[in-house]
């Protein structure tokens, strides 16, 4: 069995089993802790209450004009390189092929970017990763609150980004070789993701919605 | 200034060290609800509460990242209830809160965090950080590491109703203030529609303001009655930390009002007893409140509304409104005030940060009574001189009396122009008869 090969069956197989179970057992978690009945008269209730909940989880993700002076940096270059890892993974013609392979589905209307946007994006991703990078290692606040797993994590997305920019333009090796390292590089992340702060991509509607809710039931701000 | 982080005072100096991290995590445990487990699993790290935060933005001292204030709760649920915490405590990857480590957040929580929630706002993943700080207190507070200031006054409260030992008792106090104003005050009345707080700032410093909302009340008609059995709003428990004397302290109000048979609790002007009465004590005690818990504003924007209310213009000032945090961005009352100035005629100057987004004053969450705090709390307040001055109103009110004593403070300590004034002076002064 091939280096290639093996990251793209036993691995891939293995980290796809870690990351459904372990995301599972995780929101399990969440979900089953306590819950405790809320017996202040609300001020807001039903529909309106849930509305709250609702727009919490669209308006959370744009700063209010009262933070953007002092937000608005680290949240552009956040929100870019999500942005542009979105991009990369869902229209980059080789990853939707992946994905097709990989669901055994067959979606034509499925479409995909030029290789060459996929590549300038790639790089504009990575450039942002590295400013996000660089204010974690300068920024006091951010180097204060920073742990193993941030790092570990930004670790895996670089692994992940230079494998498919080196694959991408044909440098560092053989295709197959850095094809496999890219792909060994994905199975990483699956296998990280339930234990780490990747879990932000499950938890961050809910988190969202239920602050929206738990505010415009009191009237109070949002 | 100097910020160190300042010398712990322990409220209860028997405990040995493993005794408190037992009944920290003891207190965590309690805390570890499904609420808590959304906030503390979202937390991304992205440092962007330290924005919100007036201590944060004062000192530009990252020890003051509001999350970071939560870090021995988050740390306790990684290791204790978190979906891996077996894992994180087979490898060693989560330590255990300690003792030190608890010490060391003392000023974290409580000298730095006026539980404000202006950090809850600014959130992109809608973490309650507040919240997580307010769980961090409840396990200092059982741990013996609220500040002594705090839980002695909360134990005094919880067992005699007032949080210190008042040169006079409060009902005599209160009568005083009846006789000095030209006011009956009723006290202790059989039966009344409203049981009636005053702030305990008011009684002992501004007793104009509890006698102004007497005249108000008195002024509509309302049927209403002070108790000597719980005439203090705030809540000393709360400000700890501790659930078990914020529990019997919210009893004594409960208790008080089921006896008159009120239908309305009135809140006077006090942030923090309103977030405690409003939204915490049905759920501190365990069922639904057999009344209405309005806030006094709320209470005489409802009145003014229904025409029972009338008020003179006021001419000739400008105005700045402080919203209290606990009333506006944590409570919900943010048009009521409005509505009174509005009736006033005020020539109301909004500040830059207003309404939901309003910095705090500096002094709440028990702040105000930790003379340590003051240098820390005086950097955190020039921002909102600051804020107030930039408007050219040249008076200055506000609806929460604690607001009042942190402004009346720093207006001495930075020779300010301005004085804190009470909304609801403003309105018994101006009532049309």
């Amino acid at each position: 069995m091939t280096l290639l090969e093996f990251s793209r069956g036993p691995m891939l197989h293995a980290a796809l089993v870690i990351f459904v179970l372990g995301v599972l057992w995780r929101l399990t978690s969440t979900v089953l802790a306590a819950r405790r009945k809320n017996n202040a008269e609300p001020r807001v209730v039903g529909g309106p209450a849930l509305s709250g909940g609702l727009i919490a989880v669209g308006s959370r993700s744009w700063p209010h004009p009262e933070f953007i002076p002092r937000t608005g940096f680290g949240e552009a270059v956040g929100y870019g390189y999500h942005l542009g890892l979105f991009a990369i993974v869902l229209l980059g013609a080789p990853h939707v092929v992946f994905w097709k392979n990989l669901f055994g589905i067959n979606a034509p209307f499925w479409p995909t970017l030029p290789t060459g946007i996929i590549s300038v994006l790639s790089v504009v991703t990575v450039f942002l990763m590295l400013i996000a990078t660089l204010r974690r290692a300068a920024h006091p606040v951010l180097r204060r609150i920073s742990n193993f797993d941030d790092w570990f994590t930004l670790a895996i997305l670089y692994a992940l980004m230079l494998t498919g920019i080196m694959a991408v333009f044909g440098i560092g090796g053989r295709y197959e070789t850095i094809l496999a390292l890219h792909i060994i590089s994905f199975n990483a992340l699956l296998i990280w993701f339930p234990f780490g702060k990747l879990m932000h991509a499950f938890y961050i509607f809910p988190s969202r919605f239920v602050n929206g809710y738990m505010h415009t039931k009191k009237g109070a701000a949002s | 200034m100097n910020t160190a982080t300042q010398s712990f005072s322990a409220s209860s100096d028997r405990l040995s060290p493993s005794q408190r991290e037992e009944r920290a995590m003891a207190a965590f445990a309690q805390e570890f609800g499904a609420l808590a487990a959304l906030n503390l699993e979202s937390c991304i790290h992205c440092g962007i509460c330290a924005e919100a935060c007036h201590f944060y933005i004062a000192t530009e001292d990252a020890k003051y990242t509001p999350i970071l204030k939560a870090e021995p709760f988050k740390q306790a649920y990684r290791r204790e209830a978190s979906a891996f915490a077996p894992f994180f405590k087979l490898f060693g990857l989560k330590k255990k809160v300690t003792a030190d480590q608890l010490e060391q957040w003392q000023e974290l929580l409580y000298d730095s965090c006026n539980l404000c929630g202006r950090c809850s706002l600014i959130c992109p993943m809608g973490i309650e950080v507040a919240d997580l700080i307010e769980s961090g207190r409840r396990s200092m507070a059982e741990a013996g590491l609220a500040p002594k200031e705090l839980l002695d006054r909360a134990r005094k409260q919880a067992e005699s109703g007032a949080p210190e030992q008042p040169d006079k008792p409060y009902p005599e106090l209160l009568n005083e203030i009846g006789q000095a104003n030209g006011l009956e005050i009723p006290l202790d009345r059989a039966k009344a529609e409203i049981l009636v707080l005053a702030p305990r700032n008011d009684l002992e410093g501004n007793p104009a303001a509890v006698a102004a909302m007497v005249k108000v009340l008195q002024a509509i008609g309302a049927d209403f009655t002070f108790s000597s059995d719980a005439l203090v709003a705030e809540n000393y428990g709360y400000y700890a930390g501790s659930r078990g004397l914020q529990k019997k302290i919210t009893q004594r109000v409960v208790d008080a009002a089921r006896k008159v048979n009120a239908k309305l609790l009135l809140v006077p002007e006090c942030g923090h007893s309103y977030t405690a009465l409003r939204w915490q004590a049905a759920n501190i005690i365990g069922e639904p409140l057999p009344f209405r818990v309005r806030h006094v504003t709320e209470y005489l924007a409802e009145q003014l509304k229904e025409g029972k209310l009338r008020l003179k213009q006021v001419s000739g000032d400008s105005f700045a409104f402080h919203d209290p945090c606990q009333l506006v961005r944590k409570g919900g009352v943010t048009e009521a005030p409005r509505a009174l100035m509005n009736a006033l005629g005020l020539e109301l100057k909004e500040m830059e940060n207003k309404k939901g987004f309003s910095f705090c004053c500096g002094g709440g969450g028990g702040v105000n009574d930790l003379e340590r705090a003051k240098p820390l709390r005086y950097r955190a307040q020039e921002l909102k001189l600051r804020e107030i001055d930039d408007t050219g109103a040249n008076r200055f009110v506000t609806s929460c009396s604690d607001c009042r004593v942190a402004f009346a403070d720093a207006a001495e300590h930075f020779n300010w122009d301005k004085q804190p004034e009470s909304l609801v002076e403003l309105v018994a002064a101006n009532i049309k008869e």
